[in-house]
């Protein structure tokens, strides 16, 4: 995978007004992957994303598309490469004198020989998707910051492109719409299979949908890798910025940050002797992005947010303490029961999460009449000492997966 | 860098070099000018710019008829006064209706038109253009593949090379009114004599000069105001809004200031 780079940067230097915005930049994007960039205010993120656009040309250095330097690319080569990409703005950039439709459909009157109603069916299915139908006649200025953002959004993904640059698309979102945009992303990234780089600052969510990160600090990268990887990674830069962006706690559910887990993990079971027994128990929701399709997406992060909280609320309440391990799933630690305890805990969460929960959430869905969805809650439970990697115990628990709790539709009853 | 400071020292100690940098900017300026005017030119006639040029049309030509009419109007009146008073003196009140007409047609007409057009629509453009400019709607039109100079210079230039010739045949019409108002019903002179004096007066050869001049004096305009605004950006003596207002004054200034120029060029050829 390492020669097959989609994109990469190979020594980029940019000056502007006199300042090193990017100082020898080197990166590879790979096809078919979530990259997040990540960088304090001012440290060349946007700059970086519109070299690779081709709105700014580097002072030094070479940008190469598929191993072909895109500053020697003739100009058919250079359509067919730009034509390729998509960019949303982190100011939006719409325009102001066009409404949410037109500003919406603009790319593909402009660039395509589509009739009228194949245009108007294309942006009317981005436009609910991003939950803009009530909109679509107005303008951007009578709309909040948060819907002009999901107009952008509509809009860089409307010609469905294969490469997409999204320029703090979450900037200014309550967390709900924040998560829902990734989750959208995510889902779509999956669906059209585009490649997809993303300048968030919404950690931990965004890691849940990135493959890679790279992180940039006064125009130099100073790591590239999985999210994984950037657990272990050792610089005073996690220490001060990404670890303070991710808090104690996940701002979706409530729950414990992974750091804040591990903390608790490691302090909790080093007072415990070592073959003393403890309870891991996992959470998932089968078909995140069917689900996020027929729900919503909106809809979707309420059901994710729900089910965080009932965790922490049957399971905190015995001694658990719980994270998010990524978009569908979530693991809790009960250092004080035992299996048989534990499945009754997991009984009466299931008979509440059924009852009050899941009802809740059913009630404010809005459905067509004709439509219907469903979905799964899985558990599964793993017994373990404190001897074990936590990382082997989650993956008991999930190999003993069952459905715990089914959502239907109303129309099924 | 030993080289810039040596640039320096040369523009500092010596002032024909700092008016010849002026002079190459100015050239500079004037080749960017021209290739952003053909780079327009040639994209009035892609397939997606007819509907875009009709609202352009509307705006630039017709929401500009009644301030058109109404300039025309007086400056109509204030000819047939001067002129009248003028010729009293000679007893030649009689070629009243020849010496509107002419003045309209051949110079007036073509010349207030442009700079009425200039200070409504011309500002407009260039604010317009500057605002897309910095709030990175020009970037964003690049980034959807979309030609910028196709989707927002082109049509406002076909809009006007339609809409001058237009305005100022109604900017001639009406001056002709307003000269009949003053000459013919104020001051008494023969209906008859300002009409046969228009009619006999004007050859074929000064409409079509007239018109030459709205073409050409269009093109000016939209150039110079899309131009300005186009590259709000690159301003030296100034950014965001204030750019934007500087974009406009100087597109504004511009245009009349060349307009004038190129009025006497164009009538030197035509003579």
């Amino acid at each position: 995978m390492e020669n097959n780079a989609l994109i990469e940067m190979k020594d980029v230097t940019k000056r502007l007004g006199g300042r090193t915005i990017l100082d020898h930049v080197s990166l590879k994007i790979y096809q078919g992957q979530v990259t997040t960039i990540i960088g304090k205010s001012g440290t060349g993120k946007s700059v970086l994303l519109k070299h690779i656009i081709g709105l700014l040309r580097p002072d030094e250095g070479t940008i190469l598309f598929n191993g072909k330097p895109i500053d020697k690319m003739i100009r058919r080569e250079w359509d067919q490469y730009t034509s390729r990409i998509s960019y949303m703005f982190q100011n939006n950039a719409l325009f102001d004198s066009l409404t949410v439709f037109e500003n919406v459909a603009l790319p593909l009157q402009q660039t395509t020989r589509l009739g009228k109603r194949e245009i108007e069916r294309r942006v009317m299915a981005r436009i609910e998707q991003t939950e803009l139908a009530e909109v679509t006649r107005r303008h951007p200025s009578e709309l909040s910051g948060g819907m002009q953002k999901r107009v952008a959004l509509a809009r860089a993904l409307v010609t469905d492109p294969e490469i997409v640059l999204f320029d703090e698309p979450t900037t200014g979102q309550d967390v709900i719409r924040r998560n829902a945009i990734l989750s959208m992303i995510a889902q779509y990234q999956k669906k059209l299979g585009f490649t997809a780089i993303l300048i968030s600052h919404e950690i931990p969510d965004v890691f849940f949908i990135s493959n890679r990160i790279i992180i940039i600090d006064d125009g130099q990268i100073i790591f590239q890798g999985t999210p994984e990887e950037l657990e272990n990674f050792d610089h005073p830069f996690v220490d001060e910025f990404i670890q303070s962006l991710e808090g104690l706690q996940e701002h979706l559910t409530g729950l414990h940050s992974k750091r804040n887990f591990k903390v608790r993990y490691q302090s909790t079971l080093s007072r415990k002797h070592p073959h003393e027994k403890f309870i891991a128990a996992t959470f998932s929701i089968d078909d995140l992005d069917v689900l996020g399709q027929n729900l919503g997406h909106r809809m979707t992060q309420q059901v994710i947010k729900a089910l965080g909280e009932y965790i922490n609320k049957h399971f905190g309440s015995v001694g658990g303490f719980s994270t998010r391990l990524g978009r569908d799933r979530f693991v809790t630690v009960l250092p004080f029961s035992d299996i048989a305890e534990a499945e009754h805990i997991l009984k009466d969460f299931v008979d509440d999460l059924r009852e009050h929960g899941l009802a809740a959430i059913g009630q404010d869905v809005q459905m067509p009449a004709d439509s219907c969805f469903e979905f799964n809650i899985s558990a599964g439970l793993a017994e373990g000492t404190s001897a074990d990697e936590i990382e082997s115990i989650i993956a008991s628990a999930e190999s003993q997966r069952k459905t715990i709790a089914q959502f239907q539709c109303p129309m099924r009853g | 860098m030993a080289k810039e400071s040596f640039d320096q020292k040369v523009i500092d100690l010596w002032p024909l070099a700092s008016l010849g940098g002026m002079v190459r900017g100015w050239v500079n300026q004037l080749g960017a000018i021209t290739i952003f005017l053909f780079r327009a030119l040639l994209m009035i006639f892609h397939p997606k710019q007819f509907p875009m040029m009709i609202q352009q049309v509307y705006y630039i030509g017709a929401t500009s008829t009644t301030i058109v009419m109404l300039v025309a109007l007086f400056t109509g009146m204030v000819l047939g006064l001067q002129l009248h008073h003028a010729l009293a003196k000679f007893g030649s009140q009689g070629v009243l209706g020849t010496t509107i007409a002419l003045s309209l047609v051949r110079e007036m007409g073509p010349v207030l038109t442009a700079i009425m057009i200039t200070a409504r629509a011309g500002s407009s453009m260039a604010t317009e253009v500057g605002i897309q400019r910095i709030s990175e709607q020009i970037d964003a039109l690049s980034t959807m593949h979309i030609d910028p100079v196709r989707y927002l210079v082109s049509p406002r230039l076909a809009a006007s090379i339609i809409s001058f010739p237009l305005l100022t045949a109604v900017f001639d019409l009406i001056g002709m009114v307003g000269g009949y108002i003053t000459g013919v019903v104020l001051l008494g002179l023969n209906a008859g004599t300002y009409l046969h004096g228009i009619q006999s007066g004007l050859e074929l050869e000064d409409i079509t000069s007239g018109f030459v001049k709205a073409v050409v004096f269009s093109i000016i305009v939209s150039t110079i105001c899309c131009f300005q605004g186009y590259f709000t950006h690159m301003r030296k003596d100034g950014y965001g809004a204030k750019a934007v207002g500087l974009s406009t004054t100087s597109a504004v200034v511009l245009s009349c200031v060349v307009i004038l120029i190129a009025d006497y060029v164009v009538t030197s050829f035509l003579l």
